[in-house]
């Protein structure tokens, strides 16, 4: 499957912006001003230089770090979020690289944590009763739709391998998403073949519509996925390009400040 | 590159393995050992007088280790709750004695216990301090507090409110007390709270992993306040149970609730790292050790020797506990 089939024409509606955004801890900049731009249906991965300022540029998109100065516009308009749940109520869901997941519990709940429906009528007002049967049926419909595969839905997550409990954290941003999906690094505690099954996850997030941005140290793996590609240095965009523009040759030399785009 | 193969979801899991992989199988096994044990040594084991008589002995370990268990599947530890539960026991009987109507008192005494419960989930929960720190510094204020409110001496409670959970009633030819009937109340409501409710969920998660709960936008800190203040009002209920076993206010009683309803939550295999275990498997705990004491005392054995063999499988529990947190 060839990457970035579906967003070739430039114009498409451009979901998340940050333009000129700061963020100064102290005497370290980690941000200078840097302008961001996700669009409709697109994978964008972001890559830089260890220390180039990724990280803290998707915590300022998130909530998790709120930006010294600077706009963030989500569909066109300003936000100013003030944690990680204002950025989830808003419809962008973030996966970390550590796994936030409760080994103990089982996929279903996983899927759902913090988010449990509550059976319908009397049971769930006034009893508070979980619908665990409705939630068992929900994820298992949401994983045959990403086509995930995982064991039965009941069983807990410590019994799942790494690349298995990935996915159920990556599953859990795609089912609850309405606006985007951010990804740092999901894949950096995973082995080759685990890798495979959460890159193939993240490719059908992207072909239901939601637009993902992905934090990736691994060239190959960008390559493969991308549709373009953001490149950070020294706490700024150097350049954005695409797989097909540019070779893996190119990329590394803008990031290292070798080349320009 | 394509290198997943992607299905829908396999079969699903068997009875079978459900029942095995149940962390209550164990301890309910060990029970069953136990009473066949007891059964095949002494006829008045299995007397239905005998088996009340169990029950009975087991209420205030048992209600207590309710609250035992809501606290240690946080990944916490509760080292009060003997000194709370004699708290309550001493407040309703002190009120009572001095003439206020005995249900105002007991309601008093089950509110200042929830206070108790309150303060030591916010400083766990506030300050962010060790629970068992936290715990172990409450036991020795109220220790030494109620020593000195109650002139170091214990006194009888003869309020018959206060003593009414001692009371028996029939049930189908067996004779239970109130007290047990209250017991089996709790567990079950608390076992409703704890797996059917949203909020018993994110008491399991909490204790799983702190760092996962709170990406998903648990509160993690009010859930713990909540959790503490739960385990505070349950040890107040306890208080009662206690006035209705033996109807005395003793600062010195219950010297060893701590590690009998520790034992009773650890054998019936909830994890003391947090978020694994739960009620069904306390309340075996608790009639384990009830059952224990009671066969052994049957067989004229010294107490101390109960002490000897109850330590002997808490640790065992423990060290399995350890090895399947090894292997996973
Ligand atoms: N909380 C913080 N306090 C102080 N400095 C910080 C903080 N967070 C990040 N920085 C600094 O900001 C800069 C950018 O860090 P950031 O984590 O965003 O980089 P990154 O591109 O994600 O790097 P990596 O590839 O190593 O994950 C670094 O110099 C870092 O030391
Ligand atoms: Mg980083």
């Amino acid at each position: 499957m060839p990457a970035g089939s579906r967003i070739e024409e430039p114009s498409a509606r451009v979901v998340l912006e940050a333009r000129n955004v700061v963020k100064t801890y102290g005497h370290v900049t980690a941000l200078d001003g840097v302008d961001f731009e996700l669009r409709a249906g697109e994978i964008l991965a972001v890559v830089g230089d260890n220390g180039a300022g990724k990280s803290t540029l998707i915590k300022t998109l998130t909530g998790a770090v709120r930006p010294t100065s600077g706009e963030i516009l989500l569909d066109g308009v300003p936000v100013h979020f003030k944690g990680p749940l204002d950025a989830r109520h808003a419809g962008i869901e973030t996966v970390y690289q550590d796994l936030a997941v409760a080994p103990a519990l089982d996929i279903a709940a996983n899927l759902f944590l913090g988010r449990e429906l509550r059976a319908p009528g009397l049971l769930g007002s006034l009893f508070r009763r979980l619908d665990k049967k409705g939630m068992r049926e929900e994820a298992r419909r949401a994983m045959g739709e990403l086509k995930f595969r995982l064991p039965a839905i009941d069983n807990p997550v410590e019994s799942l391998s790494g690349g298995q409990r990935q996915g159920v954290a990556v599953a859990r941003a795609a089912l609850f998403a309405r606006r985007l999906v951010i990804m740092d690094e999901p894949t950096a505690a995973l082995g080759v073949r685990e890798t495979g099954q959460v890159l193939q996850l993240i490719r059908s997030i992207r072909d239901r519509g939601l637009p993902v941005v992905l934090i990736s140290h691994n060239m190959p793996n960008v390559f493969d996925l991308a549709d373009r590609i953001h490149i950070m240095r020294l706490g700024r965009r150097a350049a954005v390009v695409t797989p097909k523009t540019h070779s893996m040759n190119d990329v590394v030399a803008i990031m290292t400040g070798a080349a320009t785009a | 590159m394509n290198t997943a193969t992607v299905y829908p979801a396999e079969a699903p899991r068997s009875l079978k393995a459900r029942i095995l992989g149940s962390p209550s199988a164990g301890p309910l096994l060990v029970l069953f050992g136990f009473c066949v044990i007891f059964a095949l040594t002494n006829p008045r084991f299995l007397a239905t007088h005998n088996l009340s008589i169990i029950l009975q002995q087991t209420v205030v370990i048992g209600a207590l280790a309710i609250g035992q268990t809501l606290v240690i599947l946080t990944a916490g530890i509760d080292l009060a709750v003997g000194a709370i539960c004699v708290l309550g026991t001493i407040v309703a009987g002190k009120l009572a004695n001095l003439g206020y109507d005995p249900v105002l008192s007991m309601g008093i005494a089950v509110l200042i216990c929830t206070a108790a419960g309150f303060a030591a989930g916010g400083l766990v929960s506030g300050l962010r301090l060790p629970p068992f720190i936290v715990t172990l510094g409450i036991l020795g204020i109220l220790t030494a507090a109620l020593r000195l409110i109650s002139e170091g001496g214990a006194f009888p409670v003869r309020d018959p409110f206060l003593a009414w959970t001692g009371n028996t009633m029939k049930l189908g030819g067996f004779v239970l007390t109130y007290g047990v009937l209250i017991m089996f109340i709790l567990y079950a409501s608390v076992w409703y709270l704890l797996n059917q409710t949203k909020w018993g969920r994110h008491v399991y998660a909490i204790g799983n992993n702190v760092e996962a709960a709170r990406l998903v936008g648990i509160p993690v800190r009010r859930h713990l306040l909540s959790v503490y203040v739960l385990a505070g009002l349950i040890y107040g209920i306890a208080a009662w149970l206690a006035l209705g076993r033996i109807p005395n206010a003793d600062p010195n009683a219950m010297q060893s609730a701590n590690l009998d309803s520790i034992t009773a939550v650890v054998i019936g295999g909830t994890s003391l790292f947090g978020g694994r275990g739960g009620l069904v498997g306390t309340l075996i705990g608790a009639l384990i050790v009830g059952v224990l004491r009671n066969g052994l005392t049957l067989a004229g054995i010294d107490p101390l020797w109960q002490d000897l063999i109850t330590g002997i499988l808490v640790i065992i529990a423990v060290a399995l506990d350890q090895l399947s947190r090894r292997r996973r």
